[in-house]
C-alpha cells in the first residue's frame, strides 16, 4: 500500500453488504462509506443491526455477501500481514470500555504497544501516560484498575487504549451513552480535539442527539435493512421516511437543535 | 504505525543560540521510529542548557503522538528549570499534537514504588488476611445458623424449587463420579490388605480393613472432598458472578434476603445430598472390596465376606461415617457461599475467591474429620 493511495481512498467502504442470521435478514444491499477526516454518526432504531454493522466493519464478523474495503483495498484480498497492518490503523471504543479488568489503566493502554511494537518498556509507559493525559484523565488514574473507575472514566480509558497505536480510523460505539450531560459534552469536545490533533476519521454509533448536532459532519441512517441516507444533518432531516421524521421531529430533537444553534 | 516500508527515518538538527535552541526534525516521526531516536535525542538534550525551544517543522514528514512526545523531551518545566517553547513553522494539527505532548510532560505520572520492605509488608498483610478470613468465616457460619433455624420454624419460606434443582446439580449429577471413585478406592484397599496380610497368613482380616476404612473414613471424606471441589467452585462462581453484575445488590434492594435466597437453599441441598452420596460411596467401596476378595487369590466368598463384615465391623462403623456428613455439608455450602459473596468487581477477585473457596473447604473438611477422629477415639467408639 503506498502513501498516495491512503491519502485519497476512503478509509472504510462497504458495498452491497448482506447480513443474515438464518432466514432473518438484517442488512441487504447496504452501501456505506466514510471519507477521510470526517466524523460520521450512525443512527437507527433498536434492533436494526447497528452493532452488527459495526462488527462487520471491524472484521469481527464476515458478511454473507458484499465487499468491505479499507483504504481502497478489498478486505478479502489482503494478506495476513497487510490485514494486521490495517488493523493497527483502526481503533475501537466498545460500549462499556471493554478494559481488561486484571490490568491497570496504564497496562491496558500498553497492551497494543507490547503486542505490535518493540519499544523499551519505560518508553511504552511514558507514551501510555501521554495518552492518559490526552483523553483528560488525571495522572493518578494510571495505576488504578478498571473496577475503581467511574463509567465516564472507563470510557476515557477505553478511548486512550484505542488510540495507543495512533489509528487513522476510529470506531466509537455509543461513546456518550450513560454519561451525564456535562460529561457527554466534554467527551464530544475531546473527540473533536483528538480528531484535529491526530488526523482521525471517526465513525460513531450514537443516540445522543446533542452529539449528532455538535460534532458529526454527516449522519447515516440505518432503516429498512440499508443505509437510507448519509448526508449532512439538514438534508437528513428533510429525508422523507416515517422513522427519520419521527426521530428528528421529536421534542428531544428539537431541543437539541435549538441548543446546537445557539 | 503507518506504511512501514515507505517511511523515511527520523532525523533532526539541533542548533543553539544564546539560551535558546532550535529543533528542526525531518523524516517521519512515528511510533516505529521513536525507539531508535529516543536515547540519542535524550542524551543530546541532557547535555544542553537553555531556556527556550523553537520548533521548526518545515521538513517534517509524518507525525504521530509518539513523535510529538519525543519533541516534547526538549521541554522541561519544573523547579529550577523553566523552558518555553514555540512552534515557528508547522500545520495546525502538528501544533495541537505538540501542545498535547508538552502538556503531558508537565504532569508527574504516579509510579508504583517497590521498597525493600515490600515482601515484609506482604507477609504482614497475608497474616492479617488469614485471621480476618477465619473470623469472617466463623461470623458467617453464625449468621447462617441464625437464619437457618429461623427458617426451620417457617419452612414455607424456604425456596424449595431452588433446593430441588440444587439437589439435582449437587447430588444426582455427582453420583456417578462418587460411586466410581469409591469403587476404585475400595478395590485398592482390598488389594493392599490382601497382599500385606497374606504374609501373616491372616488374609481374612482384609474384610475388617476394607469395612472399617471405607465406612468410617474413606467414603465420607472422599465424597466430601469431591463435592467441595465440584460444587464449591460452582457456588462461588455463581454467586460471585451475580455479585459482579449487581444482581445481589438488586436482591437486597428489592427486599430479598441473600442468606434466605442464596445460602440456605444451597446448604439444605448439600445437607440432603451429601449423606446420600456418602451412602452410595460406602456401598460401592465395600462392593469393590467384596469383588476383590472373591475373585482375587485369597478366595473369600461373598457370603463369608458379609458374615465377617457383620461380626467384626458391624453397623457402628457405618454410623460413625454417616454422622460426619452433615457437618461436612454445612462447611462446604457455607464456605462456597461466603467466598462468592466476598467477590468484588474484578474478574481477578472472582478467580482468587474461587480458588480460596475450594482450598478452604477441602482444608476444613480434613480438619473437621481429624477432630472427629480424636473425639471418637477419646469416647472409645
Amino acid at each position: 500500500m503506498s502513501i498516495e493511495d491512503k491519502d485519497t481512498a476512503p478509509p472504510m467502504e462497504a458495498h452491497g453488504i448482506l447480513t443474515q442470521f438464518g432466514t432473518n435478514v438484517i442488512h441487504e444491499n447496504l452501501d456505506f462509506r466514510v471519507e477521510k477526516g470526517e466524523i460520521v454518526g450512525l443512527v437507527g432504531g433498536s434492533g436494526t443491526g447497528k452493532s452488527v454493522l459495526l462488527n462487520t466493519m471491524l472484521g469481527l464478523k464476515e458478511p454473507e455477501g458484499g465487499i468491505i474495503r479499507y483504504f481502497g483495498r478489498d478486505r478479502t484480498e489482503l494478506t495476513k500481514e497487510e490485514r494486521e497492518a490495517i488493523n493497527n490503523e483502526m481503533g475501537v471504543l466498545f460500549q462499556g470500555g471493554a478494559l481488561f479488568s486484571s490490568l491497570s489503566v496504564r497496562e491496558n493502554i500498553m497492551v497494543p504497544l507490547r503486542e505490535h511494537t518493540d519499544l523499551p518498556v519505560p518508553l511504552m509507559r511514558e507514551l501510555a501516560d501521554m495518552k492518559i493525559h490526552m483523553v483528560g484523565l488525571p495522572a493518578q488514574s494510571a495505576t488504578l484498575y478498571p473496577s475503581d473507575l467511574s463509567g465516564g472514566m472507563k470510557k476515557r480509558a477505553g478511548l486512550a487504549r484505542s488510540l495507543s497505536l495512533d489509528p487513522k480510523l476510529l470506531f466509537l460505539d455509543e461513546p456518550t451513552a450513560g454519561l451525564d450531560p456535562v460529561g457527554a459534552n466534554a467527551f464530544d469536545e475531546l473527540i473533536l480535539g483528538l480528531r484535529e490533533a491526530m488526523d482521525l476519521t471517526i465513525l460513531m454509533i450514537t443516540h445522543d442527539l446533542d452529539s449528532l448536532y455538535t460534532i458529526c459532519d454527516r449522519v447515516a441512517v440505518l432503516v429498512d435493512k440499508r443505509i437510507a441516507i448519509a448526508d449532512t444533518l439538514p438534508k437528513v432531516q428533510e429525508y422523507d421516511h416515517p422513522w427519520v421524521k419521527e426521530y428528528f421531529g421529536g421534542p428531544r430533537s428539537r431541543a437539541a437543535l435549538k441548543a446546537g444553534k445557539t | 504505525m503507518s506504511s512501514n516500508s515507505n517511511s523515511s527515518p527520523a532525523k533532526y538538527v539541533l542548533t543553539q543560540e544564546d539560551r535558546s535552541i532550535t529543533f528542526r526534525p525531518n523524516g517521519d516521526w512515528t511510533l516505529d521510529q521513536v525507539a531508535a531516536i529516543d536515547p540519542v535525542l535524550t542524551a543530546e538534550l541532557q547535555a544542553l542548557d537553555y531556556d527556550m525551544v523553537y520548533y521548526d517543522f518545515t521538513d517534517l514528514g509524518e507525525l504521530d503522538t509518539a513523535g510529538a512526545y519525543m519533541f516534547a523531551r526538549a521541554v522541561r518545566i519544573g523547579p529550577g528549570q523553566r523552558h518555553f517553547w514555540v512552534v515557528t513553522e508547522g500545520t495546525k494539527g502538528q501544533q495541537t499534537l505538540m501542545q498535547a505532548a508538552a502538556d503531558a510532560v508537565k504532569g508527574k505520572p504516579p509510579v508504583v514504588d517497590r521498597q525493600w520492605y515490600d515482601s515484609l509488608t506482604r507477609l504482614g498483610k497475608a497474616t492479617e488476611r488469614f485471621f480476618t478470613e477465619v473470623f469472617e468465616t466463623l461470623a458467617f457460619i453464625g449468621k447462617f445458623f441464625a437464619v437457618f433455624f429461623k427458617l426451620m420454624l417457617r419452612p414455607r419460606q424456604i425456596r424449595w424449587n431452588s433446593v430441588v434443582s440444587l439437589i439435582e446439580e449437587i447430588g444426582l449429577n455427582a453420583a456417578p463420579i462418587v460411586v466410581t471413585l469409591c469403587f476404585f478406592i475400595g478395590a485398592v484397599i482390598a488389594y493392599m490388605g490382601a497382599s500385606l496380610l497374606a504374609s501373616f497368613g491372616a488374609s481374612v482380616f482384609m474384610v475388617d480393613l476394607v469395612g472399617v476404612s471405607v465406612l468410617r473414613e474413606l467414603a465420607p471424606i472422599i465424597t466430601a472432598i469431591l463435592i467441595a471441589g465440584r460444587s464449591d467452585s460452582a457456588f462461588t462462581a455463581q454467586i460471585g458472578a451475580m455479585k459482579m453484575r449487581q444482581e445481589v445488590d438488586a436482591m437486597t434492594v428489592i427486599g430479598l434476603d441473600t442468606f434466605e435466597t442464596l445460602v440456605v437453599p444451597r446448604a439444605i441441598a448439600c445437607l440432603v445430598s451429601l449423606p446420600i452420596l456418602t451412602f452410595l460411596g460406602m456401598m460401592s467401596g465395600v462392593f469393590a472390596g467384596m469383588l476383590i476378595a472373591w475373585t482375587g487369590e485369597i478366595d473369600i466368598s461373598p457370603v463369608l465376606f458379609f458374615q465377617r463384615l457383620n461380626e467384626v465391623v458391624g453397623v457402628k462403623a457405618f454410623w460413625v461415617g454417616m454422622v460426619k456428613t452433615p457437618f461436612f455439608a454445612v462447611i462446604i455450602a457455607v464456605i462456597g457461599c461466603r467466598q462468592g459473596l466476598a467477590v468484588t468487581g474484578s474478574v481477578e477477585s472472582l478467580g482468587s475467591r474461587t480458588t480460596q473457596s475450594v482450598v478452604q473447604s477441602i482444608f476444613a473438611v480434613i480438619a473437621v474429620n481429624a477432630i472427629f477422629a480424636i473425639l471418637f477415639y477419646q469416647m472409645g467408639i
